[in-house]
């Protein structure tokens, strides 16, 4: 985006913000930068030029303030800044940093606004400008949402490129050598004469100098580490068991806790005997939560017994209690009254399919959870002067202020060391395990708490991926798709999620429609309608969020209208296609898979393509239909990111994102009987074992003008290919996940 | 009772059914071995005991007859395992969670059969859940790890 276009977005900020109600978000607050966080712990002679850079005696810190639930931007968000600052692997540490304001995730706009991301219109990127600052006056702090690269790609390598300015001004302060005769070199500042000062012995005169922000940042001809495959910061402890996780710290004093809490979600205790808990060796106490007990002992496992052995009383679940109410619930949400938003109407659908419907479905998806291996856990200690909280979360600022409610403390006296995670695909975007610790730690004030999930517990209170009905009908003409009237209905995934982390997010929700509205292809006629059904059991964003479900629904729709018209699935995808990088994505994706050629016998193939966080994403599955049920074979994956930061970590991310969208695809689904979960552990929501894995070839493009986050992206697409694979090979069309109901696997 | 983990004798007094897994990691603080789903479901518990691969969850810690490897005794940050190497040169971990027990269980089969074929390697290591869905580097880290336990 050009200068012009800049100027312009800032002078709408000014006027729009009149409009939407008289808070004055002028220009001057959007853009001064926040203080940095990393001044108030700065020890004599140590540097830092931004929140993302500090040099204290030897030890050089990048932070990078993303939470790394196995994505790996630990690694990404530090080579972001090592690029720039001329640092190699292994001469920095990093941290994640603690929560801060000046943290906040400029790449959370994107997502929030009404426009498609192919939509680079001057409207809708005055939105996207205005949608950022807003984001940033809030100080939201989020990994979620494909993101970290799209926040961090320009913010660190300025940040690294600072750093590496401001040392250069130092070296020329100690040399009287101007700045311009000066380079910079493996975490030195180099004299022309060879001389090499090292960035540690310069910090402390960096320390008295203005930061310099007037940088230029490197031509990607001259990057040494991005785009390069380079080996992952935190691979050695990964292999080797030597990565802590939150779930392995042991704070000195702390004691060991399990909690049982009503497994009918939001339902209240009625009353409890914990006679038998307390008899039991190492159990010192059970205290009441909200919702359930907590059992304290001198060890996990004892922990563990003794609060099975606790004999409890649930009351009613607020929804209903069997699985039949739940779909009643969204099948009667088609109405006027709970139309969310028509998020899109081209053509005249009515007219075009008023000549005849080609089909005339209904599809669905069920609760999934996410389920991350390393069951949730906190350690909180509470304190009259702070809380300390140990571990992994995606909403940092949010978690110290709905922890201080609890214990009566200010947000900024809630000081949280940030963990890796141990898998997350969306769960730790949630705080109820969070509070309890801090519920249990409150009542045991100076003592720290560590709380562990048992597997059963954490299924029981994962709050799944929220479930949808969608009925679709759609007309073909002239052997090609004519018309497509697509209806959605869902439960809010955010207004669930965001209700219990107390930030609002009014108007309507985005994700009933995400993955279905805002493909870009141009159908001559297509309506989707996003209808919100009520609340039932409450639920949060699972990787990709809306875009799982909706690219299923849409995706498979098209793919049944084309086979009604008589079309090549490929061909008319292409076809169809509005938007040259998405094209390129389909043509590449065919060409990888060799696609319109001969198959074996018992063999089928499908292909998707779902946009889903501004990354158009296609994928081929093929599938063999055996004596014995389907085995998926293989599967070719193209997506657009613009550029790819860390290739081998990207490839890892794909095929990671097929397995895991896969594996539920076939055979995981969240049912309710008596308000209860009936699937508690991996043995009734399994996922993908090895043996099932198809071979996975992968393929970034980077055609596209923005820099986008591979971690959801994956996901949507694979279901839909899956399903049109199987309608290939079968022609069984299976309109309903998870498949096992409708057809065996091998 | 006593307990030989990774080369060293320890002492514990614990219930007899206490699973070996909490033993390890809250009596003798060696936290590379996981808990991921107690019911022998997962595999993140995975250790050797007379060098072969069990669940550790699912083994009371009384019925442990001979001496235990843990993820932290097979090989370490500074002398790494053949297998822990393949893994590291391979990149499989994403969140890393589940690997020290899918590490333990590809030690374990290549003690077994040095050369598996794809087959073989689909049935040991489909024990071991990984929600990442880091499989198709499994298996190619463990050919790796097969050609360098093969080379030595």
């Amino acid at each position: 985006m050009g200068k012009v276009g800049k100027i312009a977005r800032r002078t709408f900020l000014i006027g729009s913000a009149a409009v939407v109600g008289g808070v004055a978000f002028g220009v001057y607050k959007v853009k001064t930068p926040y203080a940095n966080p990393l001044e108030q712990d700065l020890s004599g002679g140590a540097a830092t030029f931004n929140p993302w850079v500090v040099i204290d005696g030897d030890t050089i810190t990048l932070i990078g303030p993303h939470g790394d639930k196995g994505q790996g931007v630990a690694h990404s968000q530090a080579i972001l800044i090592a690029e720039e600052m001329d640092l190699e692997l292994g001469q920095f540490q990093v941290s994640f940093g603690k929560p801060d304001k000046a943290y906040w995730n400029r790449g959370l706009a994107d997502e929030g606004v009404p426009f498609l991301s192919t939509d680079d219109s001057f409207a809708a990127e005055t939105m996207r400008g205005f949608m950022g600052g807003m984001v940033k006056l809030l100080g939201m702090q989020i990994t979620g949402g494909s993101t970290t690269i799209p926040d961090s790609f320009d913010k660190l390598r300025e940040a690294g490129a600072m750093a590496r300015e401001t040392l250069k001004a130092a070296a020329a302060e100690k040399s009287g050598i101007n700045t311009t005769a000066l380079k910079t070199e493996a975490g030195h500042v180099v004299l022309p004469d060879g001389t090499k000062l090292s960035y540690q012995e310069l910090a402390p005169i960096a320390a008295g100098l203005n930061p310099v922000t007037d940088v230029t940042l490197r031509e990607p001809s001259q990057w040494r580490l991005i785009g390069k495959p380079m080996e992952r910061l935190d691979i050695l402890a990964k292999s080797t068991g030597t990565q802590t996780y939150g779930i392995d710290l042991e704070i000195p004093g702390a004691v060991h806790a399990a909690v049982k809490v009503n497994p009918r979600q939001g339902g209240t205790l009625n009353g409890y005997d914990a006679t038998e808990a307390l008899s039991m060796r190492g159990v010192s106490k059970v205290v009441e939560i909200t919702g359930g007990v907590a059992v304290i002992a001198d060890n996990t496992w004892r922990a563990f017994q003794a609060a099975e052995a606790v004999e409890l009383d649930w009351a009613e679940a607020p929804y209903p209690a069997e699985m039949d109410g739940h779909w009643e619930a969204m099948a009667a949400s088609f109405t006027d009254k709970q139309l969310d938003k028509e998020w899109r109407n081209d053509g005249e659908v009515e007219a075009a399919l008023a000549d005849g419907k080609a089909i005339e479905v209904e599809y669905r998806s069920p609760y999934v959870a996410h389920a991350p291996l390393e069951p949730l856990n906190a350690t909180v200690l509470v304190e009259d002067a702070g809380v300390t909280v140990w571990t992994g979360h995606q909403i940092p600022r949010q978690l110290q202020v709905l922890i201080s409610a609890i214990t009566g403390h200010d947000a900024e006296q809630v000081t949280l060391h940030n963990q890796f995670m141990g898998g997350s695909f969306g769960h730790r975007l949630e705080f109820e395990h969070v509070k309890q610790a801090t519920e249990i730690a409150n009542q045991m004030r100076g003592t720290p708490v560590k709380l562990t999930y048992s597997r059963e517990e954490d299924m029981a209170h994962d709050f799944p991926r929220h479930p949808g009905i969608a009925r679709a009908s759609g007309a073909v003409k002239d052997g090609r798709v004519a018309a497509l009237d697509l209806q959605v209905a869902m439960p809010s995934v955010i207004g669930s999620q965001m209700g219990r982390a107390q930030l609002p997010v009014p108007g309507p929700d985005s994700q009933i429609a995400a993955g279905a509205w805002n493909n870009p292809y141009t159908l001559p006629n297509y309506r989707m309608r996003a209808y919100r059904a009520p609340e039932l059991a409450p639920v949060s964003s699972w990787r990709s969020v809306g875009a799982a479900p909706n690219g299923f629904f849409f995706d498979t729709a098209l793919d049944e209208l084309i086979h009604a018209a008589g079309a090549d699935p490929m061909e008319e995808r292409i076809r169809l296609m509005g938007h040259d990088v998405s094209r390129k994505v389909l043509e590449t994706v065919a060409e990888m898979s060799s696609w319109g050629g001969q198959l074996g016998p018992n063999k089928g193939r499908g292909v998707a393509f779902v946009e889903s966080f501004g990354v158009p994403t296609a994928e081929v599955v093929e599938v063999t239909n055996t004596e014995d049920g389907i085995r998926i074979d293989k599967v070719w994956v193209t997506a657009d990111v613009g550029t790819v930061v860390d290739p081998v970590n990207f490839e890892n991310l794909v095929q990671g994102g097929v397995v895991f969208a896969l594996g539920h695809a076939i055979n995981c689904e969240i049912t309710y009987a008596d308000g209860m979960a009936e699937q508690s552990n991996y043995d009734s929501h399994e996922g993908m074992r090895l043996y099932q894995c198809p071979e996975i070839f992968v393929k970034g493009l980077e055609n596209g003008d923005k820099v986008r986050g591979i971690g959801e992206p994956p996901v949507p697409p694979a279901a839909p290919a899956l399903g049109n694979a199987i309608f290939a090979a079968t022609g069984q069309r299976i309109r309903e996940m998870p498949f096992n109901k409708h057809i065996a696997f091998v | 009772m006593q307990l030989v983990v990774d080369g060293k004798s320890h002492e514990v007094d614990v219930e007899e059914d206490m699973p070996l897994l909490w033993v390890l990691r809250d009596e003798l603080g060696i936290k590379g071995v996981k808990y991921g789903c107690g019911i022998a479901a997962c595999g993140a518990c995975t250790v050797h005991i007379n060098g072969e691969a069990v669940r550790s969850c699912q083994t009371y810690v009384s019925d442990v007859d001979g001496p235990v490897t843990t993820i932290n005794g097979l090989g370490t940050p500074d002398l790494l395992h053949a297998v822990q190497e393949a893994w590291v040169e391979t990149q499989v971990a994403q969140c890393g969670y589940c690997q020290s027990g899918q590490v333990m269980q590809a030690a374990s089969l290549l003690n077994e059969n040095p050369n598996p074929s794809d087959d073989e390697i689909d049935e040991a290591m489909s024990g071991n859940l990984c929600r990442c869905g880091t499989y198709p580097r499994i298996r190619a880290a463990v050919k790796l790890a097969a050609t360098k336990v093969q080379g030595a």
